[in-house]
């Protein structure tokens, strides 16, 4: 493979499909999948042909529009979103490419939801077809790669990173070049390794997944741009085995690019080889922490271990290791292409560029949108969520799951960016975000992450072991409106010593959402204890 | 549960020969080396294949890639997506990610379990419905979310799972 000849694919592929004036996309990213979307595919495909279409009109499966909520969607190319779309409803939207919309199903899209994001990691998200690789390279995918691997040193490329002000998309926001750079000059016994983590473990954490579904082949091609550029030759991917379709995906587009000599030995001919293979996550939490993902992929149970040595020095089988979660690894392309000073000029001072979030919870609009770093809460959840349904108030979000904390209205104006959230007690972390309105107890919340920790934590250090049992039974007596004064003085006790004495971030950062809610909401914690209610009606009876 | 025994270190056999599905297990040892690394990834296999790890799975899993039983049980118990017990002939599980919580998960839960008398992890006494619960599906647009053997139902209440369920005891 040379430059000339993946244009060619490039040509070849985009001429392909001029040759149809028309095209319908459908979502088929799980959330739309699991809305039946795929009936509406083919109900589709035959309506085509039953209108005698098929020379004109194609239909095409793509990855995530964004409004999970409303799926399953299809697009047209005259620009028309519908929504709800039933395979019923098949026939009108194909007579609609060439007459009349079908009004009762059009979801407006000069909203805000889509008039305020900027997508660049979801650029193709919604547009190609994550299944074939040709589409990825007609919307010129592996050109960066191209142009990394023949034309730049290793030493650019990290240049142009660190240029970029890329910062890990994984949570904690360490500057993705300056990682790099650690790793390219670390001497390896034999060889080193590149990790994809892409262990979405969070609750109410989804972007990861739809990234994965949408546009697997952005991924790998952020992980081949990135193994140049540190020197590794051998890769995995280590994906949650409870990820069906992006585990099934992931593995087509491996299959393409390999075929292709996108990937394995002697890349288009030069003398950089790489490849890339899956290790399917089992359930554990705590595998999204790196050591302990790198435990998992050696085939051993998932515990951490102390660092340093950081995983860049000693990581996978003792060798020097790069690890970047998948939104990271997405942007790298676009950052090749379009130079990493474009990519600076996006976002806030210190924080660069867009981040995905999901957007779930007590919200108009639950789907995916990426926004620039920067923008306010007020301006995610209001315009681009579409604020509370149902007539409801605004109480909290929380952010970065179980590792995060709950933000309130006083400061929705606080621009997200990675300090701006650390400042207030939550974290940026992968990116969900759950809104939640006044039916909702934060002493009740606090509980299901403590709950979540609980269950989740390896057992290798005591903090965690013990603390996180100790202060679910502390809150499930609060709820069960059995507690004093003092069972809160003993859980700010234990959050202390849990946050400064755990071995890895698991334990570190369990009490966050104990924490914020209880310098936010002190009063509801109140409430419980002194006078046995629940402002918010949820704890009671059903805790006991 | 699993007894101690002396190591066996001939070539292992797989504990029905006449079993095709081995044949897959072995295909995964072979296509990885019979690495001691492979480990998660065969028990993976051995679960896709059989729906859960039995003990002379596991003792041949282990045997094969030379990795001490108890770590191979270590291994298989850590993870929250290994299951030592078969399973029942239906599964509906339940969604317990944050999204899915504060909109009604809990209750959907507490249903089951006035009903039919089963917990989390549990399976009805005549083996047909397995409750089980998960992290988060990711379908959080769709919350609260079911599946019911693999299929996805987005906004479930009580009662829609209600009938889901008995529909599967009944037959």
């Amino acid at each position: 493979m040379t430059p000339e000849e993946l244009e060619q694919i490039a040509e070849t592929e985009r001429e392909e499909q001029s040759k149809f004036a028309h095209s319908i996309k459908v979502c088929v990213a799980a959330g739309c999948v699991s809305c039946q979307s795929l009936g509406v595919k083919e109900a589709i495909d035959e309506e085509i042909k039953k209108q005698g279409q098929e020379h004109v009109c194609k239909s095409k499966g793509v990855g995530c529009m964004g409004l999970c909520a409303e799926g399953p969607l299809v697009s047209t190319d005259n620009g028309v979103l519908y929504k709800r779309v039933a395979a019923t409803d098949a026939a009108e939207v194909v007579a609609s490419v060439t007459g009349e919309t079908v009004s009762r199903l059009v979801c407006p899209t000069d909203v805000p939801f889509f008039q305020r994001q900027k997508k660049i990691v979801l650029e193709n998200s919604g547009v190609i077809d994550p299944e074939r690789i040709e589409d990825y390279i007609a919307a010129n995918g592996y050109s960066a790669m191209m142009r990394v691997i023949t034309e730049m040193t290793p030493s650019q490329v990290i240049d142009e990173v660190v240029k970029s002000g890329l910062r890990g998309r994984g949570g904690a926001g360490y500057p993705t070049g300056l990682k790099w750079s650690t790793v390219a000059k670390a001497t390896p016994k034999k060889i080193k390794f590149a990790i994809c983590n892409a262990d979405e473990g969070d609750p109410g954490a989804f972007m990861d997944r739809s990234v994965l579904e949408s546009d697997p082949h952005r991924v790998l091609e952020g992980m081949l741009i990135a193994a140049y550029a540190v020197g590794a030759s051998e890769g995995f991917i280590y994906v949650r085995a409870e990820y069906p379709l992006a585990v099934k995906r992931l593995r087509t587009a491996i299959r393409q690019a390999e075929r292709l000599g996108l990937l394995g030995h002697n890349i288009c001919g030069t003398r950089f080889s790489f490849g890339i293979d899956l290790r399917l996550g089992a359930g554990a939490f705590v595998c999204g922490e790196e050591t302990a993902l790198i435990s998992s992929v050696e085939g051993k149970r998932g515990t951490p271990r102390p660092r340093p040595p950081y995983p860049a020095q000693e990581g996978l089988f003792g060798e020097p290791t790069l690890i970047n979660n998948v939104e990271t690894y997405a942007n790298i392309p676009p950052i090749i292409r379009n130079g990493g000073e474009w990519y600076s000029k996006i976002g806030s001072e210190k924080s660069k560029g867009t981040k995905v979030f999901a957007l779930a919870g007590s919200v108009e609009n639950t789907g995916l949108v990426e926004v620039p770093m920067g923008i306010t809460l007020r301006e995610i959840v209001f315009e681009v969520g579409g604020g509370i349904p149902n007539g409801r108030e605004y109480k909290a979000v929380q952010t970065g799951g179980p590792s995060g904390g709950c933000i309130p209205s006083q400061f929705l104006d606080m621009p997200v960016d990675y300090e701006s959230l650390a400042k207030v007690g939550s974290i940026m972390g992968s990116g969900g975000m759950i809104v939640m309105d006044n039916t909702s107890c934060m002493v009740d919340v606090a509980k299901y992450f403590m709950d979540f920790c609980m269950s989740e934590s390896c057992g290798k250090c005591i903090p965690c072991r013990v603390g996180t049992y100790q202060m679910n039974e502390l809150l499930a007596k609060i709820t069960r409106f059995e507690a004093t004064q003092k069972d809160i003085a003993m859980i700010e006790e234990l959050c202390d010593l849990m946050k400064n004495t755990s071995l890895c971030g698991l334990g570190q950062s369990a009490p966050n959402p104990v924490l914020s809610t209880l310098r936010y909401f002190a009063e509801e914690y109140k409430a419980h204890v002194e006078s046995g209610q629940c402002p918010a009606g949820v704890c009671g009876d059903q805790h006991s | 549960m699993l007894a101690a025994n002396s190591f066996d270190y001939a070539k292992p056999v797989p504990p029905d020969l006449q079993d095709k599905r081995w044949r897959m297990v072995d295909a995964t040892m072979r296509r990885l080396g019979h690495q001691s690394r492979s480990l998660i990834e065969t028990l993976h296999t051995v679960q896709e294949a059989f729906g859960y790890l039995d003990e002379g799975a596991l003792r041949y899993v282990a045997t094969s890639l030379h990795v001490p039983l108890s770590r191979a049980y270590g291994v298989a118990t850590f993870y929250h997506f290994f299951t030592l017990k078969p399973a029942g002939k239906h599964s509906c599980v339940v969604c317990m990610g944050t999204a899915c919580y504060i909109k009604g998960a809990p209750q959907l839960l507490a249903a089951m379990e006035k009903d039919y008398g089963i917990a989390p992890g549990e399976t009805t006494a005549d083996g047909e419905v397995s409750l089980l619960t998960a992290r988060c599906l990711g379908s959080c647009g769709l919350a609260p979310a079911v599946v019911y053997d693999n299929e996805v139902a987005g906004k479930v209440s009580a009662q829609n799972l209600r009938q889901h369920v008995a529909k599967w005891m009944s037959k």
